[in-house]
């Protein structure tokens, strides 16, 4: 397991070295968008709009954080359970997303398009809200402000602690439950 | 009768909303602290580790545990010699909508099919016992909704017994796998009927970790369930384990001859409880 400082917008050269289980410091732009800003996404994909952010190279963390006390950019802002994006993630990955940032596990559609188009996923401790904040320099809501904590924010981040859950290879890291699903 | 004010229960519930966000059931750290010390893998050392430096800042900071500080869940039991100045319903949304707003934590309540943000955590869900005394304790979970996502009912036959329960429950928490926030803690309902099964697995989820259930048989099978996803061998995060689950909580009642309600509540390792009396 190999451990690796990567800086933001990422490209193919980043990511085809990354294995399931290296650990990866994460510096730069991240854009967080979560269940709601998803279907907005693609809805405005759908009728040809331009996005609220350019999408190549780009990380998406799946994140509604808690409001931001005074002196912070951000409050609490751990990862949520990612499979609820698996619907729109292979579409987004092939118009050049590089990275999801979430936790819990993809579908198999989710795995083909990282493979298909050189993209990682990565697992952040869930549940460790407070502590990962501390990595978040600085947060700006840029889209779908009425949407709450499901904003569309554009953060920066220094040394965001990441795992390589899936790589761009078809590994995946998690543990194999010893049941026959 | 003794009548309680309803600005005396409006000031504890806001305070039992601020403490729970804020402050891991030390119950909770501890098992994190045990289950550290039994773990083999290096990455189930350090999530357990992480999620012990979060606590603590947490509580230094007074940023909540986690992002999703969740649906306001009350279980009240009253006293039935207890009168409450106004209607409890109202006094704990109130409260409750105070107490995120103070706290500054997230409002995560929307319409089911909008998805439009009620904008104030609002309504509470809201359980009322009436039981002997001149006593209110009000109970407060702070539920999220990753580990919620991950909880199952069933009505299961008769016949099915405690193997079929067994069954349901271990493929229920293998095929929750990473998702719901592991280790988890397990909030078992048996019995009742179909409303009512999920009611008792979440008023499970309230015992302390080291509570077993007083009728001995129960707490065998909440010891022989815990081992069982323990099994598993998903671990902290999912990446890998001895410590899938933390505690396996079971609450029965009876049901129809012809029923054998079941209910798993998944509760995440950020298990915020908060309990007054008054």
């Amino acid at each position: 397991m190999a451990t690796y400082e990567l800086t933001s917008p990422l490209r193919d050269d980043d990511l085809v070295k990354l294995k399931a289980g290296d650990v990866v410091k994460l510096t730069g732009t991240i854009y967080t968008a979560r269940d709601a800003a998803h279907k907005r996404l693609c809805d405005m994909l759908d009728k040809g709009e331009e996005l609220p952010f350019e999408l190549e190279g780009a990380v998406i963390y799946y994140v509604g954080p808690s409001p931001a006390p005074e002196g912070r950019p951000i409050g609490s802002a751990g990862p949520t359970t990612s499979y609820r994006m698996d619907a729109y993630a292979p579409r987004l990955h092939s118009l050049g997303v590089k990275a999801t940032i979430g936790k819990g596990k993809r579908n198999a559609e989710v795995c083909k398009a990282m493979q298909d188009h050189t993209g990682v996923y990565f697992g952040a401790t869930g549940g460790a809200g407070a502590l990962l904040s501390q990595c978040i320099d600085d947060a700006e809501v840029i889209a779908f402000e009425e949407l709450g904590p499901e904003a569309i924010r554009k953060l920066t981040v220094t040394n965001f602690p990441l795992l390589v859950v899936n790589d761009s290879h078809g590994n995946e890291q998690y543990a194999k439950p010893n049941y026959d699903l | 009768m003794r009548t309680i004010k309803a600005d005396e229960i409006h000031d504890a519930v806001t305070e039992l909303v601020l403490t729970a966000a804020r402050y891991l059931p030390e119950d909770v750290k501890q098992a994190f602290a045990d289950a550290r010390e039994a773990e083999d893998s290096d990455s189930a050392r350090e999530i357990l580790g992480q999620l012990l430096e979060n606590a603590d800042l947490a509580a230094e900071t007074g940023l909540p545990l986690c992002q999703d500080t969740g649906v306001g869940v009350f279980f009240v039991e009253m006293g039935d010699e207890v009168h409450v100045e106004g209607n409890l319903t109202e006094i704990l949304n109130t409260a409750m909508k105070e107490g995120y707003d103070k706290g500054l934590l997230r409002k995560s309540l929307c319409h089911p099919l909008t998805r439009q943000n009620t904008g104030d955590n609002s309504p509470a869900v809201v359980h009322v016992d009436i039981v002997p005394g001149d006593k209110l304790k009000i109970k407060h979970m702070a539920k999220g909704g990753g580990s919620e996502n991950m909880s199952r009912c069933t009505m299961l036959t008769p016949a099915q017994g405690w193997q079929g329960i067994k069954d349901f429950v271990v493929r229920r928490m293998a095929e929750a796998g990473p998702n719901p926030c592991p280790p988890t803690i397990v909030g078992v309902g048996i019995g009742g009927t179909f409303d009512v099964a999920p009611s008792l697995a979440k008023k499970a989820l309230f015992r302390p970790l080291s509570e077993s259930n007083p009728d001995p048989e129960i707490a065998a099978m909440e010891e022989e369930l815990l081992a069982e996803i323990n099994k598993l061998g998903i671990g902290p995060m999912g990446l890998g384990g001895k410590t899938t689950s933390l505690a396996v909580k079971i609450e029965m009642r009876p049901c129809h001859i012809a029923s054998l309600p079941l209910a798993v509540n998944v509760q995440c390792h950020s298990s915020r409880i908060k309990e007054v009396v008054l």
